[in-house]
């Protein structure tokens, strides 16, 4: 069992929410100018990420709000809530870029904040 | 269905002359709610002592839906009958009127108040209806809408954390605070109204299942030489 957070009520059960598909898909500014193959990508076309992936979710149970959530597709792991109309955090980056150290061997205490790290956010 | 048909009809009369105490009397002797059927089985259930944990169901509590924006003019109105609105999940106000208002979302509201022994609208709805004048947003009746259990007892917190995921220990959720949540995939307005009382609030068409579900869980509180870590 996974506890989601909730941007309004807080940690609930799994059972409480519905999944609503892949954030971010914007609606195209101007649809009429959409060859058929476009349209179709639109609304059909999905990312199929292994990995972190940014989604929606409905707290169908609760207080029935859309939001929007950094899930990790192997681990299940929730990395970020968000809310709906708030722009994507540099989660994706930013917590991909963060994790990747765990992977490698610990560093020792003096290497810790190697000052060649100028990658950037 | 003679009996459907009697208590519409004189639900219907006693709308139409209200103030008429003895017939008032007669439809309201002829309300059911919807665990009526439990009740003996809610006695013999509880269970007395240290261990104990107590089950009845509190009928015909006066519930209102209210969907208004909270920081709105509207909003500011609807509050001032009922002591402010809710800001935060697990806030309840509670007004004059002595009616609690709990948070269901940001612009959705429970509010709950006693049986007020009256067969027709009552004069919370009335007041909250002028209050939202034609303001953006709702108020409706919703009292048939759920029943209330009312779980009491040193172990009243233990029965429910067998199947609800929501943290209700004291340090989460303090007496006076209300959550929406599952208890057992059943949604339920879960209100903490004391530090051994909680008020659950499941959809009518539930009381049986949830009724019988939380004597289940009392069961082993009244068995001997057990203990509750
Ligand atoms: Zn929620």
């Amino acid at each position: 069992m996974l506890l989601f957070t909730c941007p309004n009520c807080g940690p609930r059960n799994e059972t409480e929410f519905h999944y609503g598909g892949q954030a971010h898909v914007a609606y195209p500014e101007s649809p009429g100018e959409l060859s058929d193959r476009e349209w179709a990508e639109y609304l059909f076309y999905r990312e199929n990420t292994k990995g972190l992936f940014a989604e929606r979710w409905v707290h169908s149970a609760g207080c029935r709000k859309w939001f929007n959530m950094v899930r990790d597709t192997v681990s299940y792991e929730v990395k970020a809530v968000y809310r709906i109309g708030e722009l994507q955090p540099e989660t994706l980056e930013r917590i991909a870029s963060a994790t990747e150290p765990e992977q490698a061997q610990p560093l020792a205490p003096a290497q810790a904040n190697p000052t060649t790290a100028s990658e950037g956010v | 269905m003679w009996l459907l048909e009697k208590q519409y009809f004189l639900m219907q009369k006693g709308r139409a002359e209200m103030g008429n105490t003895a017939q008032n009397t007669e439809v309201l002797a002829l309300r059911r709610s919807p665990a009526h059927h439990l009740w003996t089985d809610f006695t013999v259930g509880s269970v007395a002592g240290e261990r104990g944990v107590t089950l009845r169901e509190v009928p015909f509590q006066r519930m209102v839906g209210i969907r208004v924006d909270p920081t709105s003019e509207v909003g500011t109105r609807i509050g001032e009958l009922t002591g402010g609105l809710p800001l935060n999940s697990g806030d309840v106000t509670t007004g004059e009127s002595g009616a609690a208002v709990l948070w269901l979302a940001p612009d959705e509201f429970l509010v709950v108040a006693p049986d007020d022994g009256e067969p027709g609208p009552s004069a919370l709805v009335t007041s909250l209806l002028e209050a939202l004048g034609d303001g953006a947003g709702q108020v409706i009746d919703l009292s048939s809408n759920r029943t209330t259990f009312e779980l009491s007892g040193p172990s009243a917190r233990a029965v429910l954390e067998k199947s609800c995921a929501a943290d209700l220990h004291p340090r989460t959720i303090a007496a006076g605070t209300a959550i929406t949540t599952e208890i057992n995939k059943i949604p339920t307005v879960l209100f903490k109204s004391a530090d051994e009382t909680f008020q659950l609030f499941p959809r009518s068409s539930f009381a049986d299942y949830l009724g019988r579900w939380l004597l289940d869980g009392m069961v082993e509180f009244a068995a001997e030489g057990t203990s509750w870590p």
